[in-house]
């Protein structure tokens, strides 16, 4: 398992441009290959340790939403096919195939959102996400002028990154304070952010600031886009902030350390699905309601 | 609306080949293919050009109606492109050769046609747009005429007020008891009784029965009793006296008294178990109904109980068919009520966390239930439980919660705002979950509900698939029940005042059973198939047929 860490971290450092679910799925497809034990019973109980460990070096709801993915998409595989060798080479086969075909999804979710961006928009996104870019990217290439407001997004001030990368597209680009978010709404015209995860109510889970940024949007009446790839959908159902498990709130070192999670401050929160508009996903575009239908079909 | 509802028996009974031959097909599980769709089309449309004369404007607005209705109803087989134009289109083709007839144009239907007429341009330019021309015209044609065999009558039960719709319902009552009786003794004056109405209904609600418990059903049942089974007249009575209330309660009474009619059948001669125990068991439903109206779980029951029976095979024995039976129905219960109510304890203990302060409504089996083990798995809190007249079932609940030794809050409704603040988390039972997602329940909920979503609480529906049904209701007015007014008579220090309240005309004592509460206030439901949002009901409904 520690070779597994190993190669995890070895991904993630090559490649910044890769979601960190991507890199999860294809780190256990690595573990996958090395595995040596005997039964399909044995196989599933180290993958189930493998992404606990996953889950330890990182607690991203990506991460443990592509985890169970692969961990139910093993389980079925298992069902066709009792004899084990057999099995895992389908099992390998299939996974490289998943693989390809999410590294896709961010272009898909690119392409498909780009066209709701009118000519003379004023965007305005929360924090650094690589779909959002994306979205961008194509709606510029597409030659349309636009300008974005990025929100700073402490702790970590991401919202900078995030100007600098549109500042390199050539994108005209302000960056505001995260308190700063009612006063800019009745300049913007939209509001795109991205997601951490899609949850079973059709509301997302995403950096912390995203859900004052789309209870003002709801007052101002501006349409509030939300674009993730389809392996962000995860099987939770939180009915308020409350109700999200602390294990994806906080960062996995400051779990492990810290004895009263109370005094520390959440990454996350979450967006409950009355005031999100559209979500963009390799799936298609989808009101929140339709998710609930998606994940049915997905997961059951 | 008496003229419209004779003109569309008239067209029913007129169509009903038709229609059989549909129900026949889809009945047999196979979709109607193309051809088949087209030759009915043809056929109708040829039956229509032989109706022109004897169309009124009624008709001719009832079919726009129609046609405006069930057009958006459609749209798994229609391009939403399409949607807007086919029905205009036709709304003009079928007033033009009418028109021709009638030169005299009321004002409404020359703004109908003036609408027709732009409409059909922009659809002649959509459909050029689209490339297929020939597409469009087929299109309108799909609409009208695969809008009469879907001709939907109104239930018995909600048109109490309606006498030619009273009448037929006391035929039936009587042809069910004749059916029944074949090779019995010669019996007369045995019919399963049609229980009349009692006192003055609100004119909201005059299409619904509202009986009293001081007449039971079964006075007019003379001795002998050989149509109805001893067991299911129990039953109606204890239906009818309120003894078995609740809708998991009522449905698995219901399955004990088919298993106890299914042991005492026999098969008489040269008849079909299959067959013939089907037929035996609707005087049987009609009794129960007539009792008290059939719950949406006692309906699904039903439904199961009876494709069973029609899938033993013929050439089974008779015992060999009973065990089988008997098994089905032990089989539905286990899974659908007991394993089901295991399964959603166990997602619904996910959501209670410790300091919660839950709030209940009445008395749900299940709720009472996922209370209870989430006690024992030592989870701290406290309950209100809220309670309403005249039931009064919440003191029922309060008893079980306190038994268990779970710490309790008892109010009134009235009370409802003002206990609001304190509460974490509302958890609410259902009587039937409807395809539009909107959740039936005892009265009082969906005020529960609106006012828990003012105080931002999360409201949890807690709800087995078994009680998911098709229909489609948006208030609580259509379909209801109305219970015994002389439950609202109170007793206080020896006097009554409402008393002789018959004897006032202007006085009229409603007693409603249940109400409707809109998916907007309901923030999870959660089911044997896990927790979905209120608007993932008919998904799951489509789910459980393709399962079938």
């Amino acid at each position: 398992v520690d070779e597994n860490q190993s190669f995890r971290f070895s991904q993630w450092e090559e490649d910044p441009d890769v979601a960190s679910a991507v890199a999860a799925i294809r780190s256990l497809l690595e573990f996958l290959k090395r595995d040596q034990s005997e039964t399909i019973l044995g196989l599933r109980e180290n993958m189930t340790k493998a992404i606990q460990r996953l889950e330890e070096t990182d607690s991203s709801v990506a991460v443990s939403s592509g985890g169970e993915l692969f961990l139910r998409f093993i389980s079925l595989t298992s069902l066709e096919h009792p004899d084990l060798s057999q099995c895992k080479n389908v099992m390998i086969e299939r996974g490289e195939l998943f693989l390809k075909k999410i590294s896709l999804s961010r272009g898909k979710v690119g392409k498909l959102c780009h066209t709701f961006i009118k000519d003379g928009a004023k965007i305005l996104t929360h924090s650094s996400s690589r779909v959002v870019l994306k979205v961008l990217e194509n709606a510029a290439a597409d030659n349309k002028r636009f300008t974005v407001y990025v929100t700073e997004s402490q702790p970590d001030s991401a919202g900078k990154l995030m100007a600098q990368k549109l500042h390199n597209l050539n994108i005209p680009v302000t960056v505001v304070l995260d308190a700063a978010v009612g006063y800019i709404m009745e300049k913007v015209d939209l509001v795109i952010v991205g997601a951490e995860g899609v949850v079973e109510s059709g509301g997302v889970i995403n950096k912390i600031g995203t859900y004052q940024m789309a209870v003002c949007s709801k007052a101002h009446n501006k349409p509030f886009y939300v674009v993730a790839e389809s392996f962000k959908f995860v099987r939770l159902y939180p009915l308020n902030q409350q109700d999200v498990p602390d294990r994806f709130k906080y960062k996995a070192d400051i779990l492990k350390t810290v004895k009263d999670l109370n005094q520390e401050h959440p990454m996350i929160d979450y967006t409950p699905p009355s005031l999100i508009t559209l979500l963009f996903t390799d799936l298609g575009v989808l009101t929140p309601s339709a998710v609930s239908d998606e994940l049915i079909k997905l997961y059951l | 609306m008496g003229d419209r509802l004779t003109t569309s028996t008239l067209l029913v009974t007129e169509e009903d080949e038709k229609k059989h031959e549909i129900i026949r097909a889809k009945g047999e599980g196979k979709e109607l293919t193309k051809e088949e769709k087209q030759r009915l089309r043809k056929e109708k449309k040829q039956h229509k050009k032989n109706k022109k004369d004897d169309r009124g404007p009624p008709e001719k607005e009832k079919e726009k109606e129609k046609a405006s209705v069930p057009a958006p109803s459609k749209p798994a087989t229609q391009s939403p492109a399409h949607k807007a134009a086919p029905v205009p289109v036709n709304a003009s083709a079928s007033e033009s050769p009418v028109a021709a007839e009638k030169p005299a144009k009321s004002k409404a239907e020359l703004r109908a046609e003036r609408r027709a007429r732009q409409d059909s341009e922009r659809a002649s330019k959509q459909g050029k747009k689209e490339g297929g021309q020939q597409s469009t015209s087929s299109k309108p044609k799909a609409t009208p005429n695969e809008l009469q065999p879907v001709v939907k009558r109104l239930p018995d039960h909600v048109q109490v007020d309606d006498p030619v719709a009273l009448k037929k319902l006391a035929k039936k009552l009587e042809r069910q008891q004749k059916s029944g009786q074949g090779c019995s003794l010669n019996i007369t004056g045995v019919k399963v009784p049609l229980r009349s109405d009692y006192g003055y209904k609100v004119s909201l609600f005059s299409h619904l029965h509202q009986y009293s418990r001081k007449n039971p059903p079964t006075q007019q049942i003379s001795i002998p009793v050989t149509v109805i089974h001893p067991s299911i007249v129990r039953l109606g009575l204890q239906y009818s006296q309120g003894i078995i209330a609740g809708s998991n309660a009522r449905s698995v009474a219901l399955l004990h008294a088919f298993k106890q009619v299914i042991q005492d059948y026999s098969t008489p001669p040269n008849e079909e178990l299959s067959r013939d125990l089907v037929n035996k068991l609707s005087p049987y439903i009609s009794f129960l109904s007539q009792c008290r109206p059939l719950s949406a779980s006692m309906g699904n029951a039903i439904k199961y109980i009876k494709k069973e029976i029609s899938n033993i095979p013929s050439q089974c024995k008779e015992e060999e068919a009973k065990r089988i039976l008997q098994e089905c129905i032990d089989s539905y219960i286990n899974e659908k009520i007991i394993l089901a109510s295991e399964a959603i304890s166990k997602y619904a203990i996910e959501k209670i966390s410790d300091g919660d302060v839950i709030l209940v409504y009445g008395c749900s089996s299940l709720v009472n239930h996922i209370l209870c083990e989430a006690f024992e798995k030592q989870r701290k809190f406290r309950v209100i439980v809220v309670d309403s007249r005249p039931r009064l079932e919440g003191r029922e609940a309060l008893r079980r919660l306190v038994k268990k030794g779970i710490r309790c809050t008892y109010v009134l409704i009235s009370a409802l705002s003002y206990i609001l603040p304190e509460v974490s988390k509302v958890f609410l039972g259902a009587h039937a979950l409807l395809a539009n997602g909107y959740v039936m329940s005892r009265v009082g909920t969906s005020q529960i509900a609106l006012v828990a979503k003012a105080y931002n609480v999360p409201v949890l529906v807690c709800c087995e698939t078994y009680k998911f049904c098709e229909r489609v209701q948006t208030d609580s007015f259509v379909s209801n029940e109305l219970d015994d007014p002389d439950d609202l008579i109170v007793t206080r220090n020896g006097k009554t005042h409402l008393e002789n309240w018959q004897t006032v005309k202007s006085l009229g004592l409603l007693n409603l059973v249940y109400d409707v509460t809109p998916p907007d206030f309901v923030d999870l439901v959660i089911t044997d198939l896990g927790m979905i949002p209120c608007t993932s009901v008919p998904v799951v409904l489509r789910v459980k047929n393709v399962d079938q």
